[in-house]
């Protein structure tokens, strides 16, 4: 994109947004400037869309990879990261769990009337802060402002570009009997840390958020063991009901060890109190890796060669049947299965 | 993690199971007729799948999974009343979380706070207390439910209501009681049970001496049981071996937690703030003398049922549902005609399909949706 004449941004002077931010008028580019491109440091010329040649997308890979994702999490602010964070690491892992690399982003924000403009530039620094760690540019973006009550505070939809590497092919679908299940390290921690934060069941604990951009983890992994079958980042639903996907599209099992799953002390207690499974709880930061058996070994020490993943471990094995049914060897020394989620979602965990 | 890990040992759970084998095989119970032994709690029916306990005992061993879920054996008609006082202007309704999925006979409680009912999730009734201390101006009526393991927390908070004097805060009294349920389910003729596995929640509320009747009257062995695995499966093998040993006793397995007199302070304020009702109604299971309680006359002030009139209409289960043969133990959750058809846990048709307590769920999740493989 060219770079003309930088021009001056505008400046909110009110401490609270109210519905002339949204009117299209001179209060909402000063609302745009101000939270926004300040922060995302983007000085090209405001178009209706943003440009990207072609050539340059090319020099990446062969296919592009092209996804979006909503994100209403309460609290906006959680320990280890916020919906900010939370926005761009999402859309980035979608591309990156498809061995894409991830380029450009977009960001619509739906705004409540009376939100703090502060907060809003919060967020809009910690979007900036990781998407420049994760290498993508926000490139585009909408703001719409709805009257109190309409949302809750703030709402963020991010679509992201990013380009497979040629080399790379993965799907749900390709999982064979004898591979091995893979994960980069402790479940559950996204989900645990929210609930914490939203101080319903009056319980305090030092769980994070594992919320992270995942991009150099996966680059790493495929580059060193290229014959991944599939990737997937663990979210809602967490890793059991991924696990069920790769089941039921591969027409495969699957065969968990709860001995060998890495859980934190903390978030299996916190699971104890509260009667959750940590399997169903979401990950921010957590991918389920199918490797063909040959590679696993290469696959498990890419991953623990990573900041981000040197608690990762093998948990499971794809057999053969019964077709499309995830099973798990208990700590106690029985089996059960382990069944999509049912019951109640947690709601507004992302 | 400490005092968790000890009770979910796999080495000294095979050695359990082992000894279970070998007595199983001593006291050489026929095939087509094993051993019927009931848990009676929805928590030990969740702990026995999850850990997938069935799958580690002999074939001559069936569990029967009891009626100890309160949520399940709520009737239709009382969701719908809940509803009805859900839905009236002016009042918060409080309630535990798995009780907002329950079948009333046009909604549940979820669907009725999608469409505009001031329906809160809580996980205490002082939380709901706390919600009528913050908004003076609203009704707020929590949702007591439970067998004697939740109602003396009803009872206190009841009395802390009074203590404070808040007048805006009300109880909608479901609690059940257990014995006059024990007592129903012992008399069905169809039942054929060898055993139970008794409450360790309820009876450390309410002790072991209540349970004298089943030894005496009905000469069934009870052993009263923890939650974790370890506890399940060595309650096994105690009623297996007053069994083999021609003994009908109430043992206590959960000795580090309940008492043989039980909690004398919560007995105390259950007593002061409840009476028994003449009757109550069970899904599945029909009217059970004795079997429920209500707010003393005394604390009518705080009633629910007193204060708004509710509906108070009698419902049919649903005719393709099995609940009541299930509960009894005359069917397995998967024989039901239902089972995983027209109901799942995503929409249930009957109320054990409801909380993951219920057998029907429980086995869903963990067991699949058909009958269960072969795992042994």
């Amino acid at each position: 994109m060219n770079v003309i004449s930088p021009r001056r941004l505008g400046l909110v002077h009110v401490p609270n947004v109210t519905l002339a931010h949204g009117g299209g008028g001179r209060a909402m580019k000063d609302l745009i400037d101000d939270v926004f491109l300040s922060a995302f440091g983007n000085s090209a010329p405001l178009e209706d869309q943003a440009r990207v040649t072609l050539a340059e997308l090319a020099r990446h890979g062969d296919r592009l990879a092209f996804t979006t994702d909503s994100f209403v999490v309460d609290p906006l602010f959680f320990p280890g990261g916020d919906i900010g964070k939370l926005a761009i690491c999402g859309t980035v892992n979608d591309l990156a769990v498809g061995g894409a690399t991830p380029l450009f982003l977009s960001c619509a924000a739906i705004i409540e009337e009376g939100t703090n403009i502060e907060l809003l530039r919060r967020v809009a620094r910690s979007m900036a802060e990781t998407a420049a760690q994760a290498g993508v540019q926000i490139v585009t973006g909408d703001t719409k402002i709805v009257q109190r009550g309409a949302c809750d505070k703030l709402f963020l939809t991010t679509s992201g570009i990013g380009v497979i590497r040629a080399d790379f092919c993965s799907g749900v679908h390709l999982a064979e009997p004898g591979d091995i299940v893979l994960v980069n390290g402790v479940l559950g921690d996204h989900g645990a840390a929210i609930l914490c934060a939203r101080g319903d069941m009056n319980l305090e604990s030092p769980i994070e958020s594992d919320c992270a951009p995942l991009h150099g983890l996966i680059d790493a992994l495929i580059t060193a063991a290229p014959g991944i079958r599939c990737l997937r980042d663990a979210t809602r639903g967490g890793v059991a009901t991924v696990l069920n996907e790769i089941a039921e599209a591969s027409s495969t099992a699957i065969e968990i060890d709860e001995s060998a799953t890495p859980l934190r002390e903390e978030v299996k207690a916190f699971c104890e109190i509260l009667g959750l499974d940590p399997l169903y709880l979401a990950n921010e930061g957590k991918i389920v890796v199918i490797a063909p058996p040959e590679q696993a070994q290469t696959a498990l020490a890419a991953l623990r060669a990573h900041n981000l993943g040197t608690e990762a471990a093998i948990i499971g094995l794809v057999t053969n049947a019964p077709a499309g049914r995830v099973t798990m060897q208990t700590i106690f020394g029985g089996r059960r299965i382990v069944d999509m989620l049912v019951g109640e979602q947690l709601p507004r965990i992302c | 993690m400490k005092y968790v890990d000890e009770f979910r040992d796999s080495e000294k759970a095979r050695i359990l199971a082992a000894e279970i084998a070998a007595l199983t095989a001593r006291m050489a119970i026929p095939p087509r007729r094993p051993l019927h032994i009931m848990e009676v709690c929805g928590g030990h029916t969740h702990s026995i799948f999850r850990y997938g306990i069935e799958q580690m005992l002999p074939k001559e061993i069936e569990l029967i999974h009891g009626p100890g879920c309160p949520v399940c054996v709520l009737p239709m008609g009382r969701v719908d009343d809940c509803i009805s006082i859900a839905e009236r202007p002016g009042v918060i309704f409080a309630t535990f979380g798995d009780a907002m999925r329950v079948p009333g006979s046009r909604k549940t409680l979820l669907q009725a706070k999608a469409g505009g009912a001031d329906v809160r999730m809580v996980y205490s009734p002082m939380d709901a207390l706390t919600l009528a201390r913050n908004n003076p101006a609203r009704q707020v009526v929590f949702f007591g439910l439970g067998f004697e393991t939740t109602m003396p927390s009803t009872a206190l908070t009841i009395l802390q209501a009074e203590a404070e004097g808040i007048t805006n805060f009300f109880i909608f009294c479901n609690h059940i009681t257990i014995v006059p349920t024990l007592r129903a389910i012992l008399e069905s003729p169809e039942l054929q049970l060898d055993g139970f596995i008794g409450p360790g929640h309820v009876s450390m509320v309410i002790g072991t001496t209540p349970y004298d009747f089943i030894a005496a009257d009905y000469a069934k062995p009870v052993v009263v049981a923890g939650f974790e695995p370890l506890d399940i499966l060595q309650s096994i093998w105690m009623v297996l071996k007053q069994i083999a040993e021609g003994r009908v006793e109430i043992e206590n397995q959960y000795a580090r937690v309940v008492a043989t007199n039980g909690n004398a302070a919560a007995l105390a304020a259950v007593a002061r703030v409840y009476e028994l009702r003449d009757f109550f109604e069970w899904r599945g299971l029909g009217s059970i003398d004795h079997s429920g309680v209500k707010l003393r006359d005394s604390y009518a002030a705080y009633d629910a049922e007193k204060k708004f009139i509710v509906p108070n209409i009698k419902i049919e289960d649903p005719k393709a549902c099995q609940c009541g043969e299930v509960l009894k133990g005359q069917i397995k959750p998967w024989q039901c005609g239902v089972f995983g058809t027209s109901c799942t846990p995503e929409s249930p048709l009957g109320a054990l399909m409801v909380s993951s307590e219920g057998a029907c769920a429980a086995h869903y999740q963990y067991g699949g949706a058909r009958q269960p493989v072969e795992m042994r």
